[in-house]
């Protein structure tokens, strides 16, 4: 039984917490406010109380779950391998169950469920922008809502819209003698906001002679509805997902977005459990999904030889869904120190949570502000002139939080670098 | 009334220091104690002044309101569960390092400063704060000097009531006392620091406190040695003193503690072992050295069918990986993990591990047995689970027996965890009804009313 049909399969997730509360000094939320509530074991407590019917799963039981940033630095910590992030999700799909999903979130993913909707949306909204948000002075990829919706806040920095999405009437790579065929998922972040990203993720593959199909129908990888609890349009993204893959012919899944990697590497199994005919497609793809850095570094060895200078003191920051969702973290590292003139300077905490958390920032913004301070002033520390990281949406946050607090540096994909790096070889 | 009093705190606090929604109570129902009784308070209040807290004090007394007092709810005697509802005293955000002086080898901290970050400012003078329990990075200065905890390092440097040398305390009448202060000699008046150090809440509530630093040792050793044989850990253990050695650790893990570290993390650890014991020696650098071959060769003579010393910081690393896991492990096993910390005079911990394993056996229970043997407190743990009517009433009952074992042994019920709820009707088993009678005494000399975390320690009469 998926955890998301049924909370009761999160039970012995439960009762494996000893409460001894370890969990306290590595969760950013914690760390913050210093409230129970926010941290896992509060919350286990709270669920156990469910379990065992000494409390009801009530409107505000369910809205505490929503103080969690999924980052899963306190499965990492806890002495007894409770997977916290397992108990959230499936305590968030029973609070959906019972309460219903907010009329936001419900908008918001009925809206990707339909993806040539949602693809009109964000065209349109590209033009629209202008009225909406307000240029950052100063700085060319930014700019903050004009009037608060009530919902953002007015603070954070948001990218620009690409006038046309990365993956709109874009032919496939094709490239000579290639050493694999694969296909890109991009995720919406790039799609949407980040095509430079797209670019680089093409450039390099294509260095490194990979052939990339970019199928049509791939949509929303789902993550957003999952992580609310919105188990129905989960499934209906992954099967999309799923089907428009597994027709591609490709070899294997690529993703430069740590919560999308996450999403075919775990989530859709987890959706599918005990599904006699999606689950194993889920398992096929599974075992085919690779994070760009990894996929770099350990399945095509890519091309040290051709790799130019890039004079630059960069650090980097972990995704928390790539260092611990997937346990890939010596791979980004390893790309940078290959890049000839890159300094590699670590941060004190480099894998704590940005406070991003995909609508984590919107649902708290205050919240994520503060966890995203504690990032910054690391940042701070360092004489970094660049922050790399691994996925889009903490690239968003890095972003928004270095022009907030004054900080010159910019955030960039660590493939970003790579492709920069090869084209100033070519260039000579 | 309660509306009333809310309204009365929420003037003297501000809205954000106050919960009072049901889902954000229930948090604060139960601590790290496990077949505890949950409770959940009617408030929860976050004081950031002294002036504060006496407001609340005042307020409580006023509408006749418990205070239970609470820093991360990591103790493990259920010393932070509001028993009596009423107002849970939350001190995190107390926070402050007041001050640290590399010249009388002294802090002043607030009650909410983790022990950690004091350590880390203590470092940056070359000093550190010695007391060192398992809940370093987690729990507060407050809850760690009321429960008087322990740690690793008992044998060497003592526990906490050895490090406080003064503080600051808001009485049952809001009334702000300062006792204490800087000097290492001071006998003006009776020993209040000493009488709130472990009071776990009881008397009245500390919002800062004075501790005493020590300078960091410049090298450390680690050695592990194994035994076929419990007889020979144990004089080992009496060996290594009786050799003039004062190790700053000498653990000690049983079989069942063993077997089980090594399935759950493939310790390096020989399965059939009846024992073994983890010592370290800190100081100088020539120190560490010579008193580390001493240790080997005192272990080798003594019988330890191996010995391993850590050369380099990886390698001591390894050597406590089993030690540091030996909890945990045992806590992956069952549901419920019933942790005790009966202690016994050092030289009696060889009977002690007998006799835990007897009632193991009696019971039909695993119990795991790992602990400080420089320091006789031992942590029997019984796995079980709380959901298992029947085995828990045998649970009760090898606890009961462990208690009486290690007082018989000239040991206590508690060596570091504390009374709170869980131990409190056992302290007849130690004072006999004249001495539990003497707790009360000074129980309601400081608060009459039971006003302060009633139903722990000392109950009404």
């Amino acid at each position: 039984m998926s955890i998301y049909s049924d909370f009761h399969s999160a039970r012995d997730e439960l009762y494996k917490c000893m409460k001894c509360g370890n969990c306290q000094e590595v969760c950013p939320l914690y760390q913050t406010t210093r409230k129970e509530v926010t941290v896992a074991r509060g919350k286990i407590g709270l669920l156990e109380m469910f379990v065992t019917g000494e409390a009801d799963m009530t409107a505000g039981m369910a809205e505490r779950m929503s103080y969690c940033t999924t980052c899963m630095a306190c499965n990492e910590k806890c002495p007894c391998g409770v997977q916290f992030d397992r108990i959230l999700l499936a305590a968030r799909a029973e609070g959906v169950r019972r309460h219903g999903l907010h009329p936001v979130k419900r908008t918001a993913f009925t809206a990707l469920r339909l993806q040539r909707f949602f693809n009109f949306g964000m065209r349109a909204g590209s033009k629209l922008q202008a009225a909406v948000f307000r240029r950052v002075e100063g700085r060319d990829y930014g700019a903050r809502m004009r009037v608060d919706l009530g919902l953002l806040g007015q603070k954070k920095v948001f990218p620009r819209l690409a006038a046309k999405p990365f993956r709109s009437g874009r032919p496939a790579l094709y490239v000579s003698q290639p050493r694999m065929r694969v296909a890109f998922f991009t995720g919406c972040m790039i799609n949407y906001f980040y095509s430079d990203m797209g670019e680089a993720v093409l450039d390099v593959l294509k260095h490194n002679r990979v052939e990339v199909l970019i199928p049509e129908n791939q949509g929303c990888c789902g993550v957003p509805a999952s992580v609310n609890g919105d188990v129905a349009s989960a499934r209906a993204l992954a099967e999309r997902n799923l089907r428009a893959f597994e027709d591609s012919g490709a070899e294997a899944v690529i993703v430069a977005c740590s919560s999308c990697g996450s999403a075919w590497k775990h989530s859709y199994e987890r959706l599918f459990e005990g599904d006699g005919e999606w689950e194993p497609l889920a398992a096929k793809w599974a075992a085919r999904a690779y994070d760009i850095n990894e996929f770099l570094v350990n399945v095509i060895q890519y091309d040290r030889e051709g790799l130019g200078r890039v004079e630059r003191r960069v650090t980097y920051h972990d995704p928390c869904h790539l260092r611990r969702g997937q346990n890939i973290f010596r791979e980004p590292r390893a790309i940078l120190q290959s890049i000839p003139g890159v300094e590699l300077i670590e941060l004190k905490k480099p894998d704590r949570c940005c406070g991003m958390a995909g609508s984590f920032c919107i649902v708290h913004p205050d919240l994520a502000d503060k966890v995203l301070d504690l990032k910054m002033a690391d940042v701070a520390q360092t004489p970094a002139q660049t922050v790399a990281t691994g996925c889009p949406a903490c690239r968003l946050q890095l972003w928004s939080g270095l022009i907030n607090s004054g900080l010159p540096q910019d955030a960039v994909h660590v493939v970003q670098l790579l492709q920069e790096s090869y084209a100033n070889a070519a260039a000579g | 009334m309660q509306k009333e009093l809310i309204k009365a705190l929420t003037q003297l606090l501000g809205k954000e220091n106050i919960l009072t929604e049901t889902e954000d109570l229930l948090n604060y129902a139960f601590d790290a104690t496990a077949a505890m009784p949950k409770q959940t308070p009617d408030l929860v209040v976050t004081p950031r002044s002294t002036e504060q807290v006496a407001g609340v004090i005042k307020l409580a007394r006023q509408y006749g309101v418990p205070i239970y007092p609470r820093g991360s709810g990591t103790n493990l005697c259920g010393a932070s569960i509001p028993l009596e509802r009423g107002i849970v005293l939350m001190t995190l955000e107390m926070n402050r390092i007041i001050e640290v002086d590399p010249e009388n080898l002294t802090a002043w901290v607030e009650p909410g400063v983790i022990i950690q970050s004091l350590n880390d400012a203590a470092a940056e003078y070359g000093l550190m704060y010695p007391p060192d329990p398992g809940t370093v990075t987690t729990a507060t200065m407050g809850g760690s000097v009321s429960m008087c905890s322990g740690g690793l390092r008992g044998l060497k440097y003592g526990v906490t009531k050895h490090y406080v040398m003064g503080m600051e305390v808001v009485l049952a009448n809001g009334e702000v006392i300062k006792w204490g202060g800087k000097t290492v000699k001071n006998v003006t008046g009776y020993d209040l620091t000493a009488l709130f150090t472990g009071g776990e809440g009881t008397l009245g509530i500390m919002t800062k406190v004075l501790v005493k630093l020590n300078p960091i040792p410049e090298a450390r050793k680690s050695l592990l040695a194994v035994f076929d044989d419990l007889d020979k850990a144990g004089n080992t253990i009496s060996a290594i003193i009786r050799g003039k050695i004062i190790p700053a650790t000498m653990e000690i893990m049983d079989n069942t503690t063993i077997r089980t570290v090594k399935k759950f993390t493939g310790a390096d650890l020989p399965e059939e072992a009846e024992a073994v014991i983890l010592i370290e020696v800190d100081g100088y650098r020539e120190a560490v050295e010579r008193e580390a071959a001493l240790v080997d060769e005192i272990c080798r003579r003594s019988g330890a069918v191996s010995v391993t010393a850590a050369k380099t910081d990886e390698e001591r690393d390894k050597l406590w990986l089993a030690r540091r896991n030996a909890l945990p492990a045992l806590a992956q096993v069952k549901p419920t993990t019933v942790l005790e910390d009966a202690t016994v005079p050092r030289s009696q911990i060889t009977a002690m591990l007998r006799a835990i394993r007897a009632i193991a056996h009696k019971y039909d229970l695993p119990i795991g047995t790992f602990g400080h043997a420089g320091d006789g407190n031992l942590h029997p743990t019984i796995l079980t689970d709380v959901r298992d009517e029947a085995e828990m009433e045998r649970v009760h009952k090898a606890v009961d027996e462990i208690f009486a074992a290690a007082v018989q042994l000239g040991g206590t019920l508690s060596g570091e965890h504390g009374v709170g709820i869980a131990k409190a009707r056992y302290l007849p088993l130690e004072f006999g009804p004249a001495g539990v009678e003497v707790l009360r005494w000074v129980k309601e000399a400081f608060d009459p009313h039971y006003m302060f975390n009633p139903g722990k320690v000392v109950l009404r009469g």
